[in-house]
């Protein structure tokens, strides 16, 4: 039975609402932590930064005909040189493959420990870390920056900021200055951009990656991975029971208490003693005690600052530590800790990289330095000669990516007794092809009406053309259509 | 705000907005302002580009029209600029091009290359309308990638027939003939024309009538093989076709063959001069030529 009452409207709902539609940002002033941890975050950002900034300038010989710069993207000649691979654009599936590898690496990584890349590796965490150890360098720690904050304009606040600024603007024009030096000749480049020579892109991209590095990294900081970044939505499918998160670990802490000298009788505290350390120590200005949250990056900065504490009040480390879900029902339940790092997840990841690096290995390993495309004109798809042969137009690309000039011979197999005639870039099946370039030829070939028959299944014939060095082995070979009419 | 305007959500410990629909409540997770001032900063950007581009369209009373901007910017003059810098940088080729002897140009790759790329385009915007696209051609329009050519398919060949045209007669120097309508001028019976019909499907390899074939063939010598020559090879001197290959311009039926001789064909070509420059129809004939039925001069002198 329907309730008439229940019929009835609400009352309207309050429209007076005036609460906050727009928060401003609280700005986060994280104070400076010692501890394992921070040690390990400045090994990884000297060696990250170190690999950033060196890489351009390594060399490796290739001889005369190609640049000697290690790692190159050179986007004019549509190369990609990494060391002693050499990638032409049409071989742009490796990157997807390297992506796919990385993406799966990333799963892998936050399943056994969480959000380990957004907390180490993470450019944004690395620049961001770099530009916050300048501003505690400059302006002082924590308490010293709230404070100084709050007092009123001075010169001396002002020339604080100001040089803040300018080294963060500095940091920010090497970053971007060493972005550039990818895509060109290091040593070239570097000179000619003091002496105003370099071409405007590089002046333009500098520019590009000096604003975008100073606004991530120096203004926006915690706001991008909070409010930009997708990846914090998307680490939770990656996260299960047994994955290690940093966490509080609860059953330990609470309740939490100050220690008093003069205990108060019957009042029972866990090991936190609310000394917010670990409150403090966050760059990204959250609570770990709270539990998992999307703003945590796992830097693990909290664990450092919770673990000094812990040695000054004589209690044991690890209140805030690398730890399961699994583990704190564990201890709950009066069981021990277990670290299951294969697990059903971890090894079907582990699968899928070993798989896919694998073929791209094999792949990579095994390609070849000469590459075939053969397109079979269109229109008009076959033409019918004066004594009713059949002949077919195909345009032939040839590519030779070696560093020498090579004589290749291309064959045709599988169309039956076919005439060949070679024009506009080739004499012959016989083609001399320079080191690193690419021929394009236009090649007629004709079977006799006659012939057509045992040839042609309904208008079809299927068969390959095959691209043999001088020593007559198979350099490239790729399938090749013949069409006539259907009988 | 009052106290009592707070409701808060148990589960999140998030404020509510108030707002109540069956039930089901609104969380109020304010945005932050950093991001409402980028959308100004935005709205600034829409303004200033509505100052700086063309964006406010006007009727001037005869046609539509937008304010020019600031700036002033015109795509067209873009185009029309990339053009003209195009053109310039085309120059030199292109007079390379007027200069130089066919054989000089299929000789120099780079010649080669600028004339067939720049033939394929013309080709596309003048005689694909007849030709098709791929010069496939079509009933009574010949497909130029094969190496049946009624008036020669030499590279010169091919140069005066795009320059003179065919049977246009405001150009004097245009190719000329005049198949006679056998039929509709009573010249031949239609008994006659039947029988040479037969024969000329037998000169192609064609089923026939062997019976009226031979009859036909008295009449096809009497009246025919002057211009397509007594074996039925034609003459290129003349555009009469060779009658015994496999390529039938307009259809190797009984009843097309028949209607051939009896109303005669006699397709026209315009003449090119008038409409495009030397170096365009040089460009284009480079072009035919290299579609894969040119006929080299020697080749040309052998047949």
């Amino acid at each position: 039975m329907l309730n008439p009452q229940q019929l009835k409207p609400e009352p309207a709902p309050d429209a007076g609402f005036d609460g906050p539609l727009y928060a401003s940002r609280v700005k986060v002033y994280p104070k400076k932590v010692r501890g394992a941890f921070r040690r390990f975050k400045w090994a990884i950002m000297v060696v990250l930064l170190g690999i950033y900034y060196v890489a351009p300038w390594l060399r490796w010989d290739r001889g005369a005909l190609a640049p000697d710069q290690a790692i190159l993207l050179d986007l004019p000649a549509r190369r990609f040189y990494f060391f002693f691979l050499e990638f032409w654009s049409q071989e742009i599936y490796y990157m997807a493959a390297l992506m796919v590898l990385s993406a799966v690496g990333l799963f892998l990584v936050t399943s056994v420990f969480g959000r380990a890349w957004c907390g180490y590796a993470c450019p944004q965490t690395v620049w961001s870390d770099l530009f916050f150890h300048v501003e505690r360098w400059i302006e002082g720690d924590r308490n010293t920056r709230i404070r100084k904050d709050k007092m009123p304009l001075s010169v001396r606040k002002v020339a604080e900021k100001t040089s803040k600024h300018v080294i963060w603007i500095l940091i920010s024009i090497a970053t971007g200055g060493a972005w550039i030096f990818y895509f060109a000749d290091a040593p070239t480049l570097f000179p000619a951009l003091f002496n105003g020579t370099a071409p405007a892109q590089a002046y333009g991209f500098i520019a590009l990656f000096t604003g975008s590095t100073y606004l991530l990294g120096g203004i926006a900081k915690e706001q991008v991975c909070i409010y930009m970044c997708p990846w914090p939505r998307i680490q939770g499918a990656m996260l299960d029971d047994e994955s290690l998160i940093v966490s509080y670990r609860e059953d330990r802490g609470e309740p939490r208490g100050p220690i008093r000298k003069h205990p108060v009788p019957g009042e029972e505290t866990g090991d936190c003693i609310n000394c917010n350390a670990c409150v403090y120590a966050c760059p990204m200005g959250i609570d770990i005690r709270n539990g998992p949250q999307l703003e945590c990056i796992q830097c693990a900065l909290c664990i450092d600052a919770c673990d000094e504490i812990m040695d000054k009040v004589e209690r044991p480390r690890g209140l805030i530590a690398y730890d399961s879900f699994a583990n704190q029902e564990r201890r709950a339940a009066g069981k021990p800790e277990q670290f299951n790092f294969i697990r059903t997840r971890t090894v079907v990841y582990a699968l899928v990289i070993a798989l896919i690096g694998g073929l791209t290995t094999y792949f990579m390993l095994n390609r070849s330095d000469a590459d075939l495309n053969v397109l079979a004109d269109r229109n008009p798809a076959f033409v019918t000669l004066a004594d009713g042969s059949i002949r077919n137009g195909y345009t032939v690309r040839l590519m030779n990516k070696a560093n020498a000039e090579r004589v290749l011979t291309a064959k045709i197999e599988g169309l039956g007794p076919v005439a060949t005639r070679w024009t506009r870039g080739a004499d012959s099946e016989v083609i001399t092809i320079g080191p690193d370039s690419l021929v394009t030829a236009k090649l007629f070939v004709s079977l006799k009406k006659e012939d057509l028959e045992d040839v042609l299944d309904d208008g079809v014939a299927a068969g390959h053309m095959i691209i043999l060095d001088q020593m007559g082995y198979v350099v490239a070979s790729e399938t090749m259509r013949f069409q006539g009419p259907r009988q | 705000m009052s106290s009592e305007h707070k409701d808060v959500d148990q589960h999140s410990g998030t404020e509510t907005t108030g707002h109540e629909w069956d039930g089901i409540k609104e969380l109020n997770t304010p945005l932050p302002k950093w991001w409402l001032y980028t959308f100004y900063v935005t709205v600034v950007w829409a303004l200033g580009y509505f100052i700086v581009f063309p964006a406010i369209p006007y009727f001037d009373g005869s046609k539509w029209d937008a304010t020019g901007g600031v700036i002033n910017y015109d795509q067209r003059a873009v185009v029309a600029e990339a053009v003209e810098e195009n053109e310039a940088r085309l120059k030199p080729y292109t007079e390379a091009i007027v200069k130089a002897s066919f054989q000089e140009i299929l000789a120099d790759q780079e010649l080669m290359d600028v004339a067939y790329a720049g033939g394929s385009i013309a080709f596309k915007e003048n005689c694909a309308g007849c030709h098709g696209t791929g010069a496939q051609g079509f009933v009574a329009f010949p497909n130029l990638n094969d190496d049946d050519w009624l008036w020669g398919g030499t590279i010169e060949d091919i140069h005066q027939t795009i320059t003179h045209g065919i049977r246009w007669e405001q150009d004097y120097d245009t190719r000329y003939s005049q198949m006679p309508s056998f039929g509709s001028d009573e010249i031949l019976e239609k008994e006659d024309i039947k029988d040479v019909t037969q024969y000329v499907m037998q000169l192609g390899g064609l089923d026939h009538s062997a019976e009226a074939a031979a009859r036909g063939a008295t009449v096809f010598e009497e009246q025919c093989s002057v211009c397509h020559a007594a074996d039925g090879k034609g003459d290129k001197t003349q555009g009469a076709p060779n009658l015994t290959d496999a390529i039938w311009l307009f259809g190797s039926d009984r009843e097309t063959i028949y209607e051939t001789i009896y109303y005669a064909r006699n397709s026209v070509m315009p003449a090119w001069k008038e409409r495009l420059d030397e170096a365009t129809i040089k460009k284009l004939a480079v072009y035919v030529y290299s579609l894969g039925g040119g006929v080299e001069p020697s080749d040309a002198a052998a047949r």
